[in-house]
């Protein structure tokens, strides 16, 4: 009989599936597992405490000074089998024949907190699970990265951008600390309110307007560091119609802000430039090809922005890029939710994601089974660029460092 | 307020049956801890719209709570009665708003990092509970039929791939008449072992004539309220101070009259609603519409026969001219359908198969008026293929 909980008692076919992995740190440590064998066997990829390439090491020697960092969140969430096991790798062939030789890759990034997409971007950038309302437009109560950076290197403004895909997102780039906060964050470019502002709504450009797909009717009022129109031309170097021109050869949100990232690397060159996909969450609304073809269209643009730092003066040979989901989906076996569809259950796969890094200094085609926090980030990134991260709770990735 | 404190005055604003029930019980709600009880509330409030088989569970459920002795009480349910609440959460509505209550302590239990030890404690719950009532077989080997691919000439690549290892793939079913056979099965099913809400069609589109006693549910027949909802989702979040916590909160309000649906089946017409109301995406795509009402029939009805005929769905546009667009505008995706629609049948097996009698059932898959099919029964070999001519009668047989 069931009882009167959404989160429902296992099944027999729930023990079925579950039968080898009775708590979440065990299934945590088995997907981690899963994931090293499908990446040793599909992408030739060694396990890191036994591999140290004479090629890692040549690459670490040339490490400039003037070093950048791009971080990519691979977003809405994507789950293993249509990403890393046997069945979904054709999903993402760029990750696995391109990206994945190259880089350092951790198979158990755990994330602990709450598993919306706003408040899990937001603790990936302050290093504290935070706890702000997901749907709300309120800034990290923790200092983020960006302030970091800016306070610790007095570094400008113009040094520090986030591109992020949904409106909701707009405070993300500084937070309500008293101590950092106001005019030490990052800029935040919102591409679809951008393009809102450039086109008027017009109709030409509403595959490119969707919001935010937890909550697809309701869109919070911006408010704090926008990206004013007028800074289209200033920064970017875009005119508004030459904006327009090319949004309408995009197919989603997530081109949309690749394309305002690449022009930005072009333009401004920032050093630390924080990019939020987020076109896979199309999957809250339950089809199952519009989910895949996301995480497909994720997989490409990851590779296109690392060719662009490859092929960008400013970029080439000094710049780390670390690619990493906020969280993962539900699994098809718990009963409490409807599997790939949403991210409400907080079981262990839904928890339990990746993360690569690639770029001078970075060995390449390793695979650490170790599990880390997803607040390991931000001190790994004050690390790696040599600002402070005092506040943060995660410690420092040494494998990549 | 707190269980402790209720009286029966408490419960005068729920329907009858579910008033009746509640104050029947009174002695086992009061105690019960704050973290536990809305959420039985939550369920109990709608007790006169439940289908029998969720009376009977709740019935079960609040029995084995009076049966329970002190120290039995105390190991159900010490978890949920480690839970801190906030003092906002304590002060809550919870009588008439268990539904509220629940959202309101999901986020609560999120921000304050309790969720996995809720979690602990639900899932603990939730298998003693299954250990001294466990479900009561079903009255005859349940029969899930899910039909794919209406529309689509072709797939992008294999069909079935997750359920192939479970059953037989079939290369060469004769395809004609296939749906009117199928649905006929279910129908004589339905004959065979009538049973309230125990028979289910339903269609991801329009549906087919059938004859037979099945509980019908349909994307195409409930348009009209598709589009009453929309109208009705635009002019609220055009309200200053709107919030999804708010528009959900107003969905969950919402009475088949509002929509304009008929009422004169109850049970029936709640069920339709909350697909609309309660379901994501179920108001936008036709093939996630077809998913979750099975989902959701499997999950409350527990039926022993369910049909389900996906259809296409429009192709993707942006949410919101999705929800307010032209309809004469809409146009079909059959291909990303069948994709969607090859998944659902996955889901549908599963969902089936999380239900009493699970190790009897059997399950049909066909892709619509093509020769390809798929069967799982106790009695067929797993991960089988068969290349020769068959037909449904044949494929039936076998399984019913």
């Amino acid at each position: 009989m069931s009882s009167s909980f959404s989160i429902k008692a296992p099944t027999q076919l729930d023990k079925h599936f579950l039968r080898k992995s009775a708590s979440p740190l065990e299934l945590s440590q088995n997907l981690s597992w899963n994931r090293r064998e499908f990446l040793r066997t599909a992408a030739g990829v060694a396990l890191g405490s036994t591999l140290v390439s004479g090629r890692s090491i040549a690459r670490a020697a040339v490490l400039p000074n003037d070093r950048k960092v791009v971080v990519i969140t691979f977003g809405g969430g994507a789950r293993d089998q249509e990403t890393f096991a046997p069945e979904g790798q054709e999903n993402i062939p760029h990750l696995m024949r391109e990206l994945i030789p190259q880089s350092t890759f951790f198979t158990q990034v755990v994330n602990r907190g709450i598993l919306g997409h706003y408040v899990a971007t937001a603790s990936l950038a302050t290093g504290v699970y935070e706890s702000v309302n997901n749907f709300a437009s309120l800034p990290p109560e923790n200092p983020t990265v960006f302030e970091y950076f800016r306070k610790d290197l007095r570094r400008p403004a113009s040094d520090t951008f986030v591109v992020a895909p949904s409106n909701g997102f707009n405070r993300i780039g500084e937070s309500s600390h008293r101590s950092y906060g106001t005019g030490l964050g990052a800029q935040v470019i919102l591409p679809k309110h951008l393009l809102t502002a450039a086109s008027s709504g017009g109709r030409d450009y509403e595959h490119l307007l969707r919001d935010n797909y937890e909550t697809p009717l309701y869109s919070p009022q911006l408010s704090g560091n926008e990206f004013e129109l007028r800074q289209l031309e200033m920064l970017l170097k875009l005119s508004v119609d030459e904006f327009k021109k090319h949004a309408l050869t995009l197919s989603s949100p997530d081109e949309l802000s690749v394309y305002i990232a690449r022009q930005l690397m072009r333009q401004k060159a920032p050093s630390l430039l924080w990019i939020t996909m987020h076109d896979i969450d199309i999957a809250h609304a339950g089809a199952y090809s519009l989910y895949i073809d996301g995480i497909r269209r994720t997989d490409r643009l990851c590779a296109e922005i690392w060719k662009a730092i490859q092929s960008e003066p400013e970029y080439a040979g000094k710049t780390t890029l670390f690619i990493l989901p906020d969280f993962g989906r539900d699994s098809d076996e718990d009963s409490g939710g409807n599997g790939f569809q949403h991210h409400r259950t907080g079981d262990a796969l839904s928890r339990t994601t990746w993360m690569m890094a690639l770029g001078p200094g970075i060995r390449e085609g390793v695979v650490h089974d170790r599990a880390l926090d997803s607040t390991d980030l931000v001190p790994t990134l004050g690390a790696k660029l040599g600002f402070s991260t005092a506040l943060a709770r995660g410690k420092p990735i040494q494998e990549v460092l | 307020m707190f269980p402790s404190d209720l009286k029966q005055e408490h419960f005068r604003d729920y329907p009858p049956l579910a008033r009746k029930f509640v104050t029947a019980n009174l002695a086992a709600l009061r105690r019960l801890p704050l973290s536990f009880l809305p959420s039985l509330l939550r369920e109990a409030i709608e007790y006169d719209f439940k289908f029998p088989a969720e009376r009977k569970a709740l019935e079960k459920e609040i029995a084995n709570v009076n049966a329970l002795s002190p120290e039995q009480f105390k190991e159900w349910f010490g978890g949920f009665e480690r839970i801190r609440l906030s003092p906002k959460l304590e002060h809550f509505d919870w009588i008439n708003l268990p539904g509220q209550f629940v959202e309101q302590l999901s986020a609560h239990l999120w921000t304050t990092h309790q969720l996995d030890a809720f979690r602990n404690a639900a899932t603990d719950y939730g298998n003693r509970l299954h250990a001294v009532a466990p479900p009561e077989p079903p009255a005859m080997r349940r029969l899930g039929i899910t039909v794919v691919g209406q529309g689509a000439n072709s797939s992008e690549g294999p069909l079935f791939r997750k359920l192939r290892p479970h059953g037989a793939y079939f290369t060469h079913v004769n395809p004609e008449n296939g749906l009117q056979q199928l649905l006929g099965g279910a129908a004589a099913r339905a004959q065979e072992h009538p049973a309230s809400y125990g028979h289910w069609y339903i269609d991801g589109g329009q549906e087919a004539p059938c004859e037979g006693a099945l509980t019908r549910v349909s994307y195409q027949a409930l348009e009209p309220a598709r589009t009453a909802l929309s109208a009705r989702l635009q002019k609220e979040i055009e309200k200053p101070g709107m919030g999804p916590e708010t528009l959900r909160t107003l969905l969950a309000q919402l009475r088949p009259a509002d929509l304009g649906l008929d009422d004169s089946e109850p049970v029936l017409t709640r069920f339709r609603l909350k697909l609309l109301t309660e379901g994501s995406g179920t108001q936008i795509f036709s093939t996630t519409f077809a998913q979750w009402a099975a989902r959701e029939a499997l999950r409350r009805a527990q039926p022993l026969t369910l049909f389900v005929r996906f259809a296409p769905r429009q192709r993707q546009r942006p949410m919101n001219e999705l929800l307010y667009g032209n309809p004469a505008s809409r146009e079909l995706d059959p291909l990303g359908s069948l994709v969607d629609a090859d998944m659902g049948a996955y889901y549908n097996w599963l969902n089936q198969q999380r239900l009493s009698g699970a190790a009897q059932a059997s399950f049909l898959v066909w892709y619509e008026g093509h020769g390809e099919a798929l069967i799982i029964g106790p009695s067929v070999p797993r991960g089988t293929v068969s290349n020769d001519a068959t037909d449904f009668k044949a494929l039936l047989s076998w399984i019913a």
